[in-house]
């Protein structure tokens, strides 16, 4: 099966195969032309080396100015099992996953005749020529390519063959889509900054296919781009390097982690930020990176280096959060910061490893035994991953906690276009923290006393050097003074003073965007990465049903007040979220009055692969029987 | 007729302290347990050696022996953390400030059972701290269940019989690479005190398995690591002395029969063989003379390697010299146009 899930059979979605007697007039002379507007889909084996071609590609659409995204569905695997990348261009500027795939790149033998059944009618498929694909399609426009023969004559090399190959197609793919070849080779020569040889080549090879494509093809589907001006100033980066770049500019200072699919590469990218913006002139860092033993060995340094006063942080997925639990409950109870990258993946256990999923936002929101609950931060982009890593330590400090942020590996692992990211306004925000000169001016000093009637304390660091500086953390019974109490109304007043502490929470948080007319009387809900098919079904809605829908974006737990209200005004409210049981309308529920809570209803997407609109939309005309 | 007594001056240490300002909250453990005696020579050994109590970090684990940071010490940030897991914690806290001493208390069931792949994690990196595993063979908390340290043959109070290897915890220690490995008796103040100072003249991971018995759940005949047993079958490896580095060390050494260590802060710890081929400097010999008298049933006392040349976690990672966790804004968030650059290059 290939990521164009429409194999999958999902309500309402028109099938692939072809059907006799329906037949499109695949010829180009009868077609409107399809601009900047379609999905490119490279098949390939994972291992093959085809993601330099796959970026160039994509960086060539984005020179044009055309608005793009990418999205590598790859293996739990190291090499040699297949791979699809789909380029999704988008003068509307959506960015979701679209299933249906309008140009085919079938390099993997392989899965070539499954990918080739699974692309709509009107499609176009390029291919190896001895493969002879047309035999199962012919709705399908094909472009049969001797990839590689055209590679041994730019490549005398032949080990070099088969990642130079992926180059031809890149040529190729050019020519049929219009790509302007200036855009193609800037970035090219990005992708190989200082490897001029290694440019030169891929470059030969990218000139081969589509001289070839120029001389021996006839374009005939309707597929091509047109310079646009919609990525002027624009980045590309993924969620992860953002979230990592944000916990730079936070001035993290420890940093621990186990590596784990779909998270490394949060860290893998901050250590090299880190190694070339935080060495001082001296040599000597103003950071420490340690690969833990486990996870449970990773949140413990991040709990002991909070305690001791550090900004510190890890990055796990699924089995880590599992493995972090009682540590979690440690450091709510004994009121510890620490912020925790939670790069979600499909479970339960190992599940799918490389797919994505947003289903660990119940078992993140009580993490650990007893009445426990955790700020969650819940980024709906590569910005918000920068700017909700640095609200992460603000908020995990200032309220003594430990704070998740929840990406996922749509998010973290793909490239996203966005408006470059601002620096910081203010200072960063470290919490109530009592200097030896303020012990000395207060004369006293009780660790777990709500001084302020925010129910949040104010702490003293090891090292204060006063006499009275120092008390007794620990994750047992305590009062005010931090000793030991089994009393009754001690742990009462302790858990009534967190629950307090998470009230103020919530006025902190990041507020949700709120879309709305005012006028209609339904709602969606949806956070993190479901935000772009949400944004694109609200327009599929309404140009093609003609309803309009209020929307709005959770981007933390707790919900603020803003939630509350969106629900209270709409009668019906569908809560969309890539989990099987509707884990956010369950935390919605529990937090709503049960007039508001009977409002909700569910739309969710769980088959590993990143939601789409279509899927969205169906569902709802569906469920709104329209 | 009016007399005046002159109180004496109490005793201070070279800060003016008493000994007094490291005490700690009252013990909630049972009388006669060994874990109490080891605070106590904790106390000693911190005020003998002049360690500023705020400049302390207390870490422990779960358990009976976890409990005893709160009964010393008192003017020291303390963390009683989860099961096991406080080389993680002590892990991170040094990092957040390397410029502080560490001490970690653990309890054999707390190291070598459910904390064994921490401990084994810590041991390889050679953190900075002094961690003491207050071993009685059993789980005191839990009431009594064997711990992995209990030998082999031992009887529980209730008849039941381990038919399982004890771990050594010191030839673990050995092998992974802490930089200071010994063991002592709870009730050997004199051993125990000179080892626990030359602790804390270490730089490196000191691991000191410190024989303390549960007088309520292990500390009856056919007990290895009761009070009796140990008076029998102690064998002590050497002699251990300590020489502070502000005292004076102009001392004679017996030739021949005393090893010289000096430490990173100059002091000397000073080990007088008992055993002619002993040579706390080699991991080999240390492995050999634990298993050897382990064979004979006996339990090898005293410090058992010793090694003042390897670099420290904390040094390998090359950080300022300051507290990571308080340096300024202006040195852990980088300039606005760094964040340009890097935006530019992501056009
Ligand atoms: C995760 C977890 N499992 C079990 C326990 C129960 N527990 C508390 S202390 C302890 C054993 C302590 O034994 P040891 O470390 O030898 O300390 P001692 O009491 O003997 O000094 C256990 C099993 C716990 N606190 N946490
Ligand atoms: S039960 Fe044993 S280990 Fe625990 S305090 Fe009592 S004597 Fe000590
Ligand atoms: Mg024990």
């Amino acid at each position: 099966m290939a990521t164009g899930d429409v194999a999958l059979g999902s309500a309402g979605v028109e099938t692939s195969q072809p059907t006799p007697g329906t037949k499109e007039d695949i010829s180009g002379a009868t077609r409107k032309p399809v601009i900047n507007d379609f999905n490119i889909q490279v098949a390939t084996v994972n291992g093959s080396g085809s993601q330099s071609a796959n970026s160039v590609l994509l960086r060539s659409i984005f020179g044009m100015g055309i608005p793009v995204s990418g999205k590598n569905l790859f293996p739990s695997n190291i090499a040699g099992l297949p791979t699809w990348f789909t380029i999704r261009a988008s003068k509307h500027g959506y960015v979701a996953r679209k299933k249906e795939i309008d140009v085919l790149v079938a390099m993997n033998a392989e899965t070539a005749k499954e990918d080739i059944l699974s692309l709509p009618s009107g499609a176009a498929a390029i291919y190896e020529d001895s493969q002879n694909l047309r035999q199962y399609r012919d709705d399908v426009v094909c472009y049969p390519v001797p990839f590689d023969k055209l590679t041994a004559a730019v490549c005398p090399e032949a080990k070099l063959r088969k990642l130079v190959k992926n180059m031809i197609y890149v040529g190729v793919v050019a020519k049929l889509i219009s790509l302007d070849m200036k855009a193609v080779e800037t970035a090219l020569r990005r992708q190989f900054a200082k490897k001029q040889k290694a440019a030169d080549l891929n470059w030969a090879a990218i000139e081969a296919g589509y001289n070839y494509a120029s001389e021996s093809l006839t374009k005939q589907d309707p597929f091509v781009l047109e310079r646009m001006h919609a990525t002027d100033g624009k980045i590309i980066i993924d969620g992860n390097a953002a979230a990592a770049l944000g916990a730079m500019f936070a001035g993290v200072t420890v940093v621990t982690w186990y590596p784990i699919t779909p998270s490394s590469s949060v860290v893998e990218q901050l250590i090299d930020y880190l190694k070339k913006y935080r060495v001082e002139p001296d040599g000597k860092a103003t950071f420490a990176v340690v690969q833990a033993e486990d996870e449970l060995a990773a949140v413990g340094m991040v709990l002991g280096a909070g305690w001791a006063g550090a900004r510190s942080m890890t990055a796990t997925s699924g089995p880590g959060i599992s493995l972090m639990a009682e540590f979690t409950g440690l450091g709510y109870f004994a009121e510890i910061p620490g912020v925790i990258f939670d790069i979600q993946r499909v479970g339960p256990s190992t599940g799918l490893p490389t797919r994505t999923a947003q289903a660990d936002l119940l078992s993140i929101a009580y993490l650990s035994h007893g009445d426990t609950k955790h700020v969650m931060l819940l980024p709906g982009s590569v910005r918000e991953c920068f700017e909700f890593a640095q609200a992460a330590f603000d908020l995990a400090e200032h309220l003594q906690t430990p704070v998740f942020v929840l990406s996922d590996l749509d998010l973290g692992m793909n490239n996203w276009m966005s408006e470059p990211f601002e620096y910081p306004k203010k200072p960063l925000n470290r919490g109530k923290v009592l200097t030896s000169e303020d012990l000395t001016r207060l004369g006293e000093f009780a660790r777990y006393k709500d001084v302020d009637g925010d129910a949040i304390p104010y702490r003293t660091l090891p090292g204060t050097d006063h006499p009275q500086a120092s008390y007794f953390t620990r994750g047992s019974g305590h009062n005010e003074k931090a000793l030991y109490t089994e009393r009754p109304e001690d742990y009462q007043n302790l858990m009534e003073r967190l629950n307090r502490k998470f009230e103020t929470a919530r006025t902190l948080v990041p507020a949700p965007v709120v879309l709305q007319t005012g006028k209609s009387k339904v709602g969606l809900i949806a956070f993190g990465t479901t935000d772009f098919a949400v944004t694109e079904s609200r327009d599929q809605l309404k140009k093609e049903y003609g309803v309009e829908t209020d929307y709005l974006r959770i981007r933390a737990f707790p919900f603020t007040h803003e939630v509350h209200d969106f629900v209270s005004s709409h009668d019906r409210v569908y809560v969309i979220e890539q989990n099987r049981d509707a884990q956010m309308l369950s935390l919605l529920k529990l937090d709503l009055p049960a007039e508001d809570a009977v409002r909700l209803r569910s739309v969710r997407h769980f088959n590993g692969l990143p939601i789409d609109a279509r899927s969205v939309t169906d569902e709802l005309i569906l469920q709104e029987e329209i | 007729m009016a007399t005046t007594v002159t109180k004496p001056n109490p005793k201070v240490n070279r800060l003016g302290l008493q000994v007094l300002d490291y005490r700690g909250g009252k013990t909630t453990l049972c009388a006669g347990c060994g874990h109490n005696a080891i605070s106590e020579r904790i106390i000693d050994a911190l005020y003998e050696m002049g360690v500023q109590p705020e400049r302390l970090m207390k870490l422990s684990g779960i358990g009976c022996s976890s409990k005893s940071p709160a009964y010393f010490l008192s003017r020291a940030h303390s963390f009683n953390s989860v099961h096991g897991r406080m080389p993680s914690v002590a892990t991170g806290a040094l990092l957040a400030n390397k410029t502080m001493k560490a001490l970690g208390v653990s309890g054999d069931g707390d190291t070598a059972s459910i904390g064994v792949g921490q401990f084994i994690h810590l041991m390889r990196r050679n953190l900075p701290l002094i961690y003491i595993i207050e071993d009685n063979g059993v789980y005191g908390l839990t009431k009594g269940q064997f711990s992995a340290t209990a030998d082999i043959g031992s009887k529980l109070k209730t008849g039941v019989i381990n038919d399982l290897p004890a771990i050594d915890t010191c030839a673990l220690a050995v092998q992974l690479g802490a930089t200071f490995v010994g063991r002592s008796f709870s009730g050997d103040k004199k051993q125990l005190l000179a080892m626990l100072k030359a602790a804390i003249a270490h730089q490196g991971t000191v691991m000191l398995d410190i024989i303390s018995p549960c007088v309520t759940f292990n500390d009856h005949e056919g007990s290895t690591k009761s009070y009796k047993y140990m008076q029998e079958h102690e064998e002590a490896i050497s002699e251990v002395g300590f020489v502070p580095h502000f005292e004076d060390i102009s001392i004679e050494y017996d030739a021949g029969s005393t090893y010289d260590v000096t430490m990173h802060d100059g002091s000397h710890l000073r080990l007088r063989k008992l055993h002619e081929d002993f040579n706390p400097t080699s991991r080999v010999t240390a492995v050999k003379a634990l298993m050897e008298t382990h064979e004979r049933g006996e339990v090898l006392t005293g410090v058992f390697y010793v090694d003042t040349q390897k670099p420290s976690f904390t040094d390998l990672l090359n950080l300022v010299d300051e507290p990571l966790a308080t340096l300024p804004e202006e040195r852990t968030r980088p300039s606005k146009q760094v964040l340009q650059e890097i935006m530019t290059r992501l056009q």
